[in-house]
């Protein structure tokens, strides 16, 4: 079919940058909001700020239906298996967010309790820094996740199949196994 | 009379001490003479509400000659009147008698005191841990527990995108 014999109102695309470009304007955020950037994902939803004007506005508390997580705040020892079975509900294809320092790295909360950095633990598309981050922060994020969905989304997700290794930090890092060892050490001099 | 002359008279052994902080007022009771003690204050001395109940891990403190204080602070609600009683125990198995009998506010406060020190509490209905997950194994609260843990926060499975 020559070109001049396409009827008006209809063009010629990619199916994988069609597909890439509904999936990116219309995000679904599952709202893992734990902490104090809760509050500022809130505020970004609503109309000062209006993340509907990028198509991410419906939070759903339902996984089933998200095609985004926000893991907005700190995550705790006892959160995190929860936070790994709402990702492993949430349908393909899906993105997640660590927002804030805390989701991020742990930020100040260096204590037994509070996982330090999700993606450690899940994997994580984009973070977004601060304490907690501004709305026009967490808005440049989506932007710039949307700008990452339309260029390198494929319909099958194949961009997805490449990544099988974690992408976090490892679990333990040598500084954390050099904490562990010097815990152990005061406790057997304490004994 | 007040409530420390009437405890006083009413248990002359129990080797009681008080003493008292601008409206702190503070009883010191030895651990076999809790029961007792808080039982009387409940039901004789209209003690009605178990207001706060929680430990104090006293390792390594200077002039501390036992391990663990637990603290009960009881209020009568009719004479807003409110006590501080503290015992203490010692390794290596505190233990003392729960008060849930007398106050049923005593059961998650005295999970919680069980959680965080390790301190049991023998009669409590369902001593288990409230806060952090039921397989954690130590006592996060207790002054040789290093602030970071000792790894059980990161010893979970990690999920990559192949397997999600």
């Amino acid at each position: 079919m020559a070109m001049k014999d396409v009827p008006e109102n209809i063009f010629m695309t990619q199916l994988d940058a069609a597909a890439s470009w509904a999936r990116a304007n219309s995000l679904w955020p599952m709202p893992f909001a734990t902490a104090c950037c809760g509050i500022e994902l809130m505020a970004t939803a609503s109309s000062r700020f209006d993340l509907a004007r990028f198509g991410a506005e419906v939070m759903r508390f339902s996984p089933r239906q998200c095609d985004l997580m926000i893991v907005a705040g700190r995550v705790v020892m006892k959160m995190l298996p929860v936070l790994q079975r709402i990702w492993l509900q949430m349908p393909e294809p899906k993105w997640c967010i660590s927002m804030g320092a805390c989701a991020c790295t742990g930020g100040v909360f260096d204590t037994y309790a509070v996982v330090q950095g999700v993606d450690r633990f899940i994997p994580v598309d984009l973070y977004v820094p601060g304490c907690p981050p501004r709305p026009e922060q967490l808005m440049a994020g989506i932007i710039a996740l949307q700008d990452k969905i339309k260029h390198g989304g494929t319909l099958n997700g194949t961009e997805f199949g490449k990544r099988t290794q974690p992408m976090g930090p490892t679990p333990y890092d040598l500084d954390e196994l050099i904490r562990i060892r010097e815990a152990n050490e005061q406790l057997v001099s304490l004994n | 009379m007040s409530t420390e002359e009437t405890l006083q008279q009413k248990f002359p052994a129990a080797g009681l001490t008080f003493s008292q902080f601008r409206d702190n007022r503070r009883i010191v009771v030895p651990a076999e003479s809790l029961q007792p003690l808080l039982a009387f204050m409940k039901q004789d001395l209209g003690f009605d509400m178990l207001a706060e109940l929680t430990a104090v891990d006293y390792l390594e403190y200077e002039g501390a000659t036992d391990r663990f204080g637990v603290v009960y602070v009881v209020v009568n609600t009719k004479t807003g009147e409110r006590l501080i009683i503290k015992t203490f125990v010692n390794d290596p198995d505190p233990v003392l008698p729960s008060v849930y009998s007398l106050w049923k506010s005593a059961d998650w406060l005295e999970r919680e005191v069980y959680d965080m020190f390790g301190i049991k509490f023998s009669g409590h209905p369902d001593l288990r841990r409230i806060l952090t997950p039921d397989e954690f194994s130590a006592y996060p609260l207790r002054k040789d527990y290093p602030l970071k843990g000792r790894g059980e926060r990161h010893n979970f499975p990690v999920i990559t995108r192949a397997d999600s």
